[in-house]
């Protein structure tokens, strides 16, 4: 009876431990045979192999949607970058002495403010600029005239002039350094921008 | 000897009233040219010799030269003065003597020489220097001054200046800018900051460090406080910085905050701030709090300047449609327009005498200044054919002007007198210097 009891204990550790290592070695078996499997299926009936160049193409189609969506994104996002910039690539120019805006700025400004309205939630930062003609203080002055000219036009727009900051550089910063009349024309200006933050 | 004293002065008074009844009836003939006759073109002839070594020592001997040379130098500065060339001279005072009794007088008359500078230097030891220095009418066999002083080897400088101020008060009352100081903007490190130097242009110190546009600097009553415009928090506000601690102040308004004036009799600013819509003029406590409005107009108004007695500002205004330079009195609020010639006037600096105020006007494509009488509306040309010339600013003894020119290129710091001679540049430095103010007397010691 003890010699029994004791062949029974030693069949089931031996049992126990071949299961543990069978199923210790259970996945790379199991994946082997699948693979097996698989390329049973594709060398099996025309029908099958139909089915699935059906879903592969359905899948194909989706990640070209997927992909033509992302185009489409990118597309819009750079058609926003490129208004933004244009947005902010147009200044608009004044008359020596002048915070009047002009005629020929006012499409501009219109534009700026269709920009606006399809962008509700954009920020924007005018400033006004002056030639180097004149003298500092006085230029700032200007400068600040022509920034706020530049503002209420937009509000009269419709634009909520909560979302319009002015700000004068005065002289203080000529985009043309050159002393004629064509640099002292391109620094008269009023120079718009999608504050970021 | 008191008598003599002021009859020295009085003779230089006699002579401006003379001028200025002169210049007045030229001035009303023709307005734009140059005012030839002013105390400037009739500068005192002065005789500055070498000093003595009073004891021979080889410190004594290695100064005598160069300390005259520098009080020289120095008295020019103030344009009232024509030095003499020492080779016309017929005695040495170095070598007969430097005191009243030593002199002969008529040795200077001779030559032409008014006054008489004679100086004497003693070494006192341990690095002390001691010197007599001594101010003679010579057709009036009379000394004007007499002056000892003791100091180390190295206060060459500080003693020459302040006996030139010793000097200059005797003969017109004011000790002159010997002890001022100049603040202006240099764009030196790359960016606009306000620079400090002494009113030679000598010793520059940078003294903000924004980083950023810095302009408008303007001295308190007192000398102790800066206010200036700055970018700092990327908008023009005013901060007013005591210059030793840099103690600060700012002011709370939203909006622009440009061109701050002190007062010249309280703690109170005058300053453009723009927080009510427009450009206005305000008046502010030196703590930066607004006490009332100045101005009303829809257009700018601009670059305040008080007269001296603290009762008006002169500014900037464009009400008529041009900027142009009006005058308004702080009680009853009247306005007066001063200027009517010229499109473009602006930058107005009322002088310390209250009889005119300094401007520049833009023609064609030069900034010139003039001075224009605050009573009858006279106009006197300084500059002329020289580029742009901005920013005039007064010498607290009202007879030098400080101002900015590109005339040699870059914007550099140039001085002349009240009537527009003796321009010339004060300092040069890397990059460019504009918005130069002077100083009230007695900051530099």
């Amino acid at each position: 009876m003890n010699k029994f009891i004791r062949f029974s204990l030693a069949f089931l550790f031996i049992l126990s431990s071949t299961l543990l290592s069978i199923s210790c070695a259970k996945k790379p078996v199991q994946s082997d045979q699948s693979r097996q499997t698989e390329q049973e299926v594709t060398e099996k009936g025309d029908s099958e192999a139909e089915e699935m160049d059906q879903r592969t193409m359905e899948e194909q189609r989706m990640e070209e949607e997927r992909l033509a969506a992302e185009q489409d994104k990118l597309q819009a996002e750079q058609e926003a970058m490129a208004a933004r910039d244009k947005f902010a690539s147009e200044d608009i120019h004044f008359n020596f002495d002048s915070a009047a805006v002009l005629d020929s700025a006012q499409n501009i400004l219109q534009d700026k403010a269709l920009y606006l309205t399809d962008n509700p939630d954009a920020m924007v930062v005018i400033e006004g600029h002056c030639d180097e003609r004149g003298t500092e203080a006085y230029n700032l002055s200007l400068g600040e005239r022509r920034a706020e000219a530049v503002k209420n036009f937009l509000v009269n727009l419709g634009v909520d002039s909560g979302r319009l900051n002015t700000i004068s550089y005065g002289e203080e910063r000529p985009i043309d350094p050159a002393k004629n009349e064509a640099a002292w024309a391109k620094n008269r200006r009023a120079h718009l921008y999608i504050d970021s933050d | 000897m008191w008598h003599i004293c002021s009859n020295i002065k009085l003779k230089f008074l006699a002579m401006f009233a003379i001028i200025l009844l002169n210049g007045n009836i030229s001035v009303a003939e023709d307005i734009d040219y140059i005012d030839i006759t002013n105390p400037f073109l009739n500068k005192m002839p002065i005789a500055i010799p070498y000093f003595k070594a009073l004891n021979g020592t080889a410190d004594e001997k290695k100064m005598v030269k160069s300390t005259a040379d520098l009080l020289s130098k120095t008295l020019e500065f103030s344009s009232f003065f024509k030095t003499m060339d020492r080779g016309a001279f017929l005695e040495e005072p170095a070598e007969k003597g430097i005191t009243l009794k030593e002199v002969e007088f008529k040795n200077w008359t001779a030559i032409g020489a008014e006054l008489l500078i004679t100086g004497g230097i003693r070494d006192a030891g341990q690095g002390r220097m001691e010197y007599e220095l001594r101010l003679f009418d010579t057709f009036k066999a009379n000394m004007l001054v007499g002056k000892k002083y003791i100091s180390t080897i190295d206060d060459q400088q500080i003693v020459t200046r302040r006996f030139c101020g010793e000097v200059l008060k005797q003969l017109t009352g004011h000790r002159g800018v010997y002890d001022c100081k100049i603040a202006f903007i240099s764009t030196t490190s790359g960016y606009k900051e306000i620079y400090i130097a002494d009113f030679d242009g000598q010793n520059p110190v940078q003294f903000t460090s924004h980083r950023s546009i810095t302009l408008f600097p303007a001295w308190s009553k007192d000398g102790n406080w800066l206010a200036y415009t700055s970018y700092y928090k990327n908008k023009p506000d005013i901060y007013i910085r005591n210059i030793r601690d840099k103690r600060l102040v700012t002011i709370k308004e939203r909006g622009m905050q440009i061109t701050p004036t002190w007062s010249p009799v309280q703690s109170e600013l005058a300053a453009t701030l723009s927080y009510q819509g427009d450009q206005e003029i305000y008046l502010l406590t030196g703590n930066g709090k607004v006490i009332k409005r100045l101005t009303n107009s829809r257009d700018i108004d601009v670059e305040p300047t008080w007269s001296p007695d603290g009762k008006k500002i002169a500014f900037v205004s464009r009400r008529s449609g041009s900027p142009q330079i009006y005058m308004s009195d702080i009680k009853s609020g009247l306005v007066e327009r001063l200027t009517y010639e010229g499109k473009y006037n602006t930058q107005p600096s009322w002088s310390p005498k209250g009889d005119k105020i300094v401007y520049s006007t833009m023609e064609k494509n030069e900034i010139n200044i003039f001075t224009i009488s605050v009573k009858d509306k006279k106009r006197i040309r300084l500059t002329e054919d020289s580029g742009y010339n901005e920013s005039p600013s007064w010498s607290p003894d009202g007879n030098l002007i400080v101002f900015s020119s590109n005339r040699e290129g870059p914007s550099r710091i140039y001085v002349m007198t009240s009537f527009g001679t003796d321009q010339r540049r004060l300092l040069s430095m890397p990059g460019e210097q504009t918005n130069p103010r002077w100083s009230p007397s007695g900051i530099y010691r």
